[in-house]
């Protein structure tokens, strides 16, 4: 199969993704955005590593899911954190920043 | 040990030891910090002795590797310009901390920190005057502001937060200018000969450089000494910072960080780029007379006696900053010698003003009345110290300030004579707070003040003692500044002008 | 030349006694006043010592020099700590101890009853030391030490009762006008070293003989400047008026005797200077000659004793600058009659303390009034004092303003008639006036309050003033037999030849001047003495009395032209300084804090909106970098 598919399906995965964080409000589905365009990358990683027979991009997608797990296990552990506090998901709600 | 190692590091044992203290031992840490610095003084009248002063060359010199992969070097000695600066701050300093026994009290931290400041800013003053690495001259330049702003923040009065900040950012603006321009000079000392911030080897460059690289370099130089003289129009923070400042803080800001100013202007930017200096003379000029005139207005027109003594300041800085670049031996020394009397003169206006406040609890000068009744001790030592800023004959000022016009006259007449009439402005703005803070009838709130106390008394007479001393008798000090001087003319292809009628023609 | 070493002597004791009375502070209170009598009679006796010794001396060496230390040594600008006594210093000398040592004697009682009186000495000695190192000096620059050091000792003592506002002003005008003539100094001093590399009086007498007619007019020029300031000539002369606020005793010596003459001393002492710049020679007398008349003018509406009194000092010094103004043939007369006008002024302002003394410190003449009775010895002293300074012979200044008017005639055409007239008139007026003075306060109808009672001043007071009454008398006499003074300086300001061609004997001037002196004295008697005077100055008076009691309008056009729009400078600097200069720098802080409250709104908060941020500026950056690549 033509290994350029790949890379079709890890940009619009990566589109979908960036969509996502842009236009979603609750704080989960961010995050799951967010995951969508690390594994997009993590695709396209694996992909050029096919396309140039070395294995230089396959570590670096390992390098990038345990990123990922630990970014999961602190990210989820705020926005548990936050809900509790405020009793919403939101992330327009959690605005301090602007004041 | 090298003597100015020795004197920068006794600061900081110092500042050591009274940190050690409990903070409740108030009288151990100032009677720890009076040591100290009286230590620093007898080693800095030491040093003196032993300076050779018929050697134009640098003496006390250490050289230690730094930071050796830049070419930066721990590299201090002295010619008789900077000893007799670092011999005026270490005479100053055990002064500032007797006068201002109680100045350290009732600021926003303890008393500790106040005297570790002092300390810490004592090495500092040390290091900028005998400093001979550019780079190190710079951080010690910089650092300097560290403890300055937190004693004018901390311990001040009125809108300290404020004049702290205006200070720090003014000071820091024009550091940074410099450290740009140094950048520039070790680059250019890269591509001429190997990297490296020596004083001695830079001051060789400015033959590889284009004049408008020179004027360049020299402008980031003079507009940092420029603030920090301070030369108008740069000096707006003068009269905040020195308002706000305990009296200590003011003498040892006015007295010897504006002092950096003009050192660095010889020092540096004419050492450095005499071709650019030379362009610039003009400007230079122009801008000093308008600082002589222009401080002495503010000065008479001045209502808050702090300020006032600011002004005048300003006033004096142009005329030192006049006598560097007339370029004539009598204005180069006269304005060194300017720089150290003008420190001992405003320590004497500024200490015996932040007595006359805090007995009063105000610094407007029309509060004042008829002290001279109620208090004379302390209305005589203000009326001397007043006569020496106005340079009256028979005070160490004028001495200075003579040799300034004179010297200034013979090259650039018009400016002399400009000058000449701040001695008019002069009388005006000491006579007019004489007036009425020490004559006139005594008004109320001023009955019951009490006179200067033993400790005061202790302080101020060897101020006057120095100031009516070198009036008289100015010859020690001209003896080391005047090689120095000459030295500083002749490295610039300056000679004396000649007479243009003397009698041998 | 003779060196001394004792020279310093002179100086150095009443230096010591003011040192000594102003650290001793209240202790001394006791001591001080017979301290400093003494130091200074010390002085006065170390002064006839040198005397003594310079008549030992052949004429050509009497000048004498001490060298104390290098005081200022950078570059080619050497200046020795030096002192030079030669026969026109000794002259000063002898008249600064000597009168100084008088009125420190008069002073112990006049001053009796003010509990400041050891400061009151202390300023005393301390105005004796810096007027002997003016004279002393032996360059420019060491007189302009002396110089401003009178200036010092000045302005303490006219504010000695500076608790009253008017009085600390007067000392402040006085102090500020004196600057302004010092300028001319530090002026003068500059130019010489420029154009002739030395400030020493040997070292330029030596370069003027060959430097250009230019450099030496502007030093001339400049010197007249300061001397205006120190003698009160037109038009620096607006503060000696007030400076009458110090304690009589120092308007005897400083603003009568020594001080305002100093002047003199330096175009005298610069003769060679004047002699080669004739347009510097030719402002001298035009300035003496306009405040001879100004000070005599103003002092014919004054009804202060005192301030009459500094009026007629004022014009009396424009007839020494005249004379000095007048080259070779004045100084020695413009020096004489410094010297006898030293007695007889002096005698008399003791004279006006005295009086001021028995009557409660009044000092307006019409309250005054046929004191002579009451105060029999005043009035002698007072009135041979007042018979040498109207010029009445033997009285000393017959001798010296005749010599002066005398001087003046024979300066050759135009000028000379101009010049000699004037004198001659200012003769007139200080006749009028003075007569004036006398007639109001002793001769005429008694004008006090019956609560007054005036009464003659102790011995310590009236012995002052019977001895300068005694020199008052016969200086004249001695100084001009064989033209002893004339000789006497010659070696200093060097010999006159005596015209041929005179444009007036001698005996027509002395009997014009006798003339004028006595229509002078006429009219003042007849207005005076055999008509009514009012207590109370009237108002319905022409407006040229007007002016002249507004001393001519000076203060009016000092404030208008200088005060004035001084201060209205100062307060546009000041506020120029606020929100123009300041106003720069806390523009740029206002515009950083403007800058930052306007991208602040970038910052909403939101992070989906940071997000897009980052997305939007990643796709550009990468689009950037495709088609730069492309």
């Amino acid at each position: 199969m033509n290994p350029y598919n790949y890379l079709y399906v890890s940009g619009l995965l990566f589109t979908i993704g960036a969509v996502g964080v842009v236009v979603r409000r609750n704080a989960i589905v961010v995050f799951m955005c967010v995951e969508l365009m690390l594994n997009a990358a993590n695709l396209t990683l694996v992909t050029f590593s096919r396309i140039n027979g070395t294995l230089d991009g396959q570590v670096v997608a390992f390098f990038t899911m345990v990123v990922a797990a630990c970014e999961v296990v602190v990210g989820l552990a705020i926005i548990v954190t936050i809900y509790r506090s405020r009793r919403s998901a939101s992330i327009d709600d959690a605005s301090l920043l602007k004041r | 040990m090298n003597a100015l190692t020795s004197m920068m590091l006794l600061p900081l044992l110092g500042s050591l030891l009274i940190a050690v203290i409990p903070n409740d031992q108030v009288l151990r840490i100032k009677q720890a910090a009076l040591g100290t610095t009286l230590l620093i003084a007898i080693s800095g009248v030491m040093a003196w002795f032993k300076f050779d002063a018929g050697n134009t060359s640098l003496q006390f010199v250490q050289i230690s590797q730094w930071i050796p992969s830049f070419g930066i070097n721990y590299a201090v000695g002295v010619d008789g310009l900077a000893l007799v600066l670092i011999l005026m701050s270490v005479l100053l300093a055990p002064i500032v901390v007797l006068a201002g026994w109680n100045e350290s009290e009732g600021g926003r931290w303890s008393v500790k920190v106040f005297y570790i400041l002092i300390l810490v800013l004592e090495t500092m003053m040390i290091g900028v005057f005998a400093a001979t690495d550019i780079f190190l001259f710079y951080v010690f330049f910089e650092a300097m502001l560290i403890p300055v702003y937190f004693l004018i923040g901390g311990f001040g009065s009125g809108e300290r937060a404020a004049a702290a900040v205006k200070f720090l950012l003014y000071s820091l603006f024009g550091g940074l200018l410099m450290l740009a321009s140094i950048i520039g000079l070790y680059v250019i000392a890269g591509k001429h000969g190997g990297h490296t911030f020596d004083v001695g080897q830079l001051s060789e460059l400015h033959k590889f450089m284009s004049p408008t690289t020179q004027n360049l370099l020299f402008l980031g130089f003079f507009i940092a000494f420029a603030i920090k003289a301070p030369v108008w129009p740069l000096h707006t923070w003068l009269p905040d910072a020195a308002a706000a400042a305990t009296p200590g803080t003011s003498v040892l800001l006015l007295g010897v960080l504006d002092k950096v100013g003009t050192f660095g202007m010889i020092r540096f930017c004419l050492a450095l780029f005499p071709d650019a200096s030379k362009t610039f003379t003009p400007i230079i000029l122009v801008l000093a007379v308008i600082s002589i005139v222009y401080g002495a207005f503010l000065a008479i027109g001045a209502r808050d006696i702090k300020r006032l003594i600011a002004y005048t300041s300003i006033s004096h800085f142009g005329f030192i900053t006049m006598g560097i670049f007339a370029m004539t031996s009598q204005g180069h020394s006269g304005a060194t010698l300017y720089m150290f009397n003008h420190g001992f003169s405003t320590a004497a206006l500024f200490l015996v003003a932040g007595w006359m406040i805090s007995r009063r609890g105000s610094s407007t000068i029309s509060d004042f009345g008829g002290l001279q009744r109620v208090t004379p001790v302390m209305a005589w030592s203000f009326f001397i110290a007043g006569m020496s800023s106005l340079a009256l004959p028979g005070l160490s000022s004028f001495v200075s300030e003579f040799l300034v016009l004179v010297g200034t006259y013979t090259r650039y007449p018009v400016a002399a004579v400009i000058a000449t009439f701040g001695i008019v402005l002069a009388a005006l703005y000491i006579l007019i707070p004489v007036q009425k803070a020490l004559h006139g009838p005594t008004t109320p709130g001023n009955e019951n003040l009490t006179d200067l106390n033993l400790r005061e008394k202790i302080a101020i007479a060897p101020v006057i003692a120095v100031i009516v001393a070198l009036g008289f008798y100015p010859a020690p000090l001209l003896n080391v500044i005047n090689p120095a001087s000459a030295h500083v003319i002749a490295s610039q292809g300056f000679t004396d002008p000649v007479p243009s009628e003397s009698a041998g023609k | 030349m003779t060196t001394s070493t004792s020279l310093v002597y002179l100086i150095a004791l009443p230096l010591l006694g003011a040192t000594v009375l102003l650290l001793a502070g209240r202790r001394s209170d006791k001591w001080g006043h017979l301290l400093a009598t003494a130091l200074s009679a010390s002085s006065f006796g170390v002064g006839l010592y040198q005397l003594s010794q310079m008549l030992a001396r052949p004429t050509e060496e009497r000048a004498v020099t001490q060298k104390l230390f290098s005081w200022i040594n950078v570059g080619t600008f050497n200046v020795d700590a030096g002192l030079l006594l030669d026969q026109l210093s000794i002259c000063f000398v002898l008249l600064i101890t000597g009168v100084g040592t008088l009125i420190h004697i008069y002073s112990i009682s006049y001053m009796s009853h003010d509990e400041n009186r050891r400061r009151f000495f202390a300023y005393l000695n301390l105005f004796i030391a810096a007027m002997l190192l003016l004279v002393l000096g032996d360059s420019y620059l060491n007189l302009y030490v002396g110089w401003e050091g009178v200036g010092l000792a000045s302005y303490l003592l006219i504010g000695f009762w500076n608790q009253k506002p008017a009085y600390a002003t007067a000392s402040k005008k006085a102090f500020v006008m004196n600057r302004v003539g010092d300028m001319g100094l530090s002026f003068a001093i500059m130019i010489a070293f420029a154009t002739l590399g030395t400030v020493s009086f040997s070292g330029v007498e030596e370069a003027s003989h060959t430097a250009s007619k230019a450099a030496l007019t502007a030093i001339g020029i400049m010197l007249l400047v300061a001397a205006t300031g120190k003698s009160a000539q037109f038009p620096l002369q607006a503060w000696l008026g007030d400076a009458m606020a110090g304690p009589t005793p120092v308007s005897a010596l400083i603003h009568a005797a020594t001080m305002v003459t100093a002047g003199v001393y330096l175009i005298v002492r610069s003769n060679f200077i004047f002699d080669a710049a004739p347009t510097a020679q030719l402002l001298v007398v035009i300035v003496g000659a306009i405040t001879l008349t100004f000070g005599a003018l103003v002092g014919t509406a004054k009804d202060d004793i005192k301030k009459a009194l500094a009026a007629s000092t004022m014009s009396q010094i424009g007839y020494m600058i005249l004379g000095a103004g007048l080259g070779p043939a004045g100084y020695a007369f413009a020096i004489m009659h410094l010297l006898t006008h030293g007695f007889f002024k002096a005698g008399m302002f003791l004279g006006a303390g005295s009086v001021m003394h028995g009557m409660n410190d009044q000092v307006d003449m019409r309250r005054y009034g046929a004191l002579r009775k009451f105060m029999p010895i005043t009035f002698a002293t007072f009135g041979l004092g007042y018979l040498a300074i109207i010029g009445v012979p033997p009285f000393a200044g017959f001798y010296s303003k005749d010599a002066i008017i005398e001087t003046a005639f024979n300066a050759g055409g135009v000028k000379g008639i101009l010049l000699g007239s004037t004198a001659l008139l200012g003769a007139a007026i200080t006749a009028f006036y003075m007569t004036r003075v006398m007639v109001l306060t002793f001769t005429s109808k008694q004008r006090w309050e019956d609560n007054q009672h005036p009464h003659e001043s102790p011995l310590l007071m009236w012995a002052p003033m019977a001895i300068l009454a005694v020199g008052s008398v016969t200086t004249g006499f001695l100084f001009t037999r064989g033209d002893a003074l004339v000789h006497w300086l010659s070696p200093v300001v060097g010999e006159h030849a005596e015209g041929e061609n005179l444009l007036l004997q001698p005996i027509v001037v002395s009997g014009l001047a006798l003339l004028a002196v006595a229509i002078g004295v006429a009219i003042a008697i007849m207005k005076y003495q055999l008509s009514e005077v009012d207590a109370i100055a009237p108002h319905d008076v022409s407006v040229f009395t007007r002016i002249a009691r507004k001393d001519l309008l000076q203060d009016s056009f000092n404030e208008a032209v200088f005060m004035r729009p001084g201060q209205a400078l100062t307060s546009l600097l000041v506020k120029g300084d606020q929100n123009v200069v300041d106003g720069a720098v806390r523009g740029i802080g206002r515009t950083a804090l403007g800058a930052g409250s306007v991208l602040r709104k970038t910052q909403t908060g939101f992070a989906r909106s940071y997000a897009a941020l980052i997305l939007i500026g990643a796709i550009v950056l990468i689009a950037g970098i495709w088609v730069v690549t492309q």
